[in-house]
């Protein structure tokens, strides 16, 4: 079966507690694995201010789901973020092989080294 | 002997070059929008490549880096003093 690496990041309002929270990222993340899907990982960014106001909320709850699936499963998958009132945005990418590449660094805590990089380049 | 147009500090004038291919960057993360920070100018606006110097390659990158945030929330779609 053909597959791709995707990404998708979402905003859960900040209404929600820490449980429900974590529920309702546990909860789509299921749903891939249903789906068949490998989960590479899943990491909460955390409450985070966001740069303009969604829904009338300043705040969201940022998650991040890596994962390697066929690409079939994605409207699937975005359609029950599209039901979930909990979810505010949603975004999921395409990975190519430069930013599996970054996305592994990431994962391993090389981001420091990356700053480094960056801010050189900054110069 | 004429009058010709010449640069009057020469030595001054740098070559501008794109950062990413000098550095190898081979991706740009829209979950980083303090990176992408340098990109956009006190209002939010995408700064020109004869500005950045970017590679066509690249700006268009940068560019799509930088709505991916905007969409995410992570960067303003307009405001003032951003920086």
């Amino acid at each position: 079966m053909f597959q791709r690496n995707y990404e998708t990041v979402f905003i859960l309002t900040p209404v929600l507690s820490d449980v429900q929270m974590k529920d309702t990222v546990d909860k789509f993340v299921n749903l891939l694995k249903e789906e068949g899907a490998d989960i590479i990982n899943v990491e909460n960014m955390g409450l985070k201010k966001m740069a303009y106001t969604i829904e009338k909320k300043t705040t969201g709850f940022y998650a991040l789901v890596e994962f390697k699936a066929d690409p079939t499963i994605i409207r699937k998958f975005e359609l029950e973020f599209r039901r979930d009132e909990k979810v505010m945005r949603f975004l999921t990418t395409v990975l190519d092989k430069h930013s599996i590449a970054y996305g592994e660094k990431r994962r391993r805590g090389e981001f420091n080294k990356k700053v480094e990089v960056k801010e050189e380049a900054a110069k | 002997m004429t009058l010709v147009n010449e640069p009057i500090n020469r030595g001054e004038i740098r070559k501008k070059y794109c950062r990413f291919k000098k550095h190898g960057i081979k991706y740009i993360d829209y979950k980083d929008p303090i990176y992408l920070l340098k990109f956009v100018n006190e209002q939010g606006k995408i700064l020109p490549r004869r500005l950045t110097g970017n590679s066509a390659k690249y700006q268009k990158k940068v560019a799509q880096a930088i709505k991916k945030a905007r969409h995410l929330a992570l960067l303003p779609f307009v405001t003032d003093g951003l920086k």
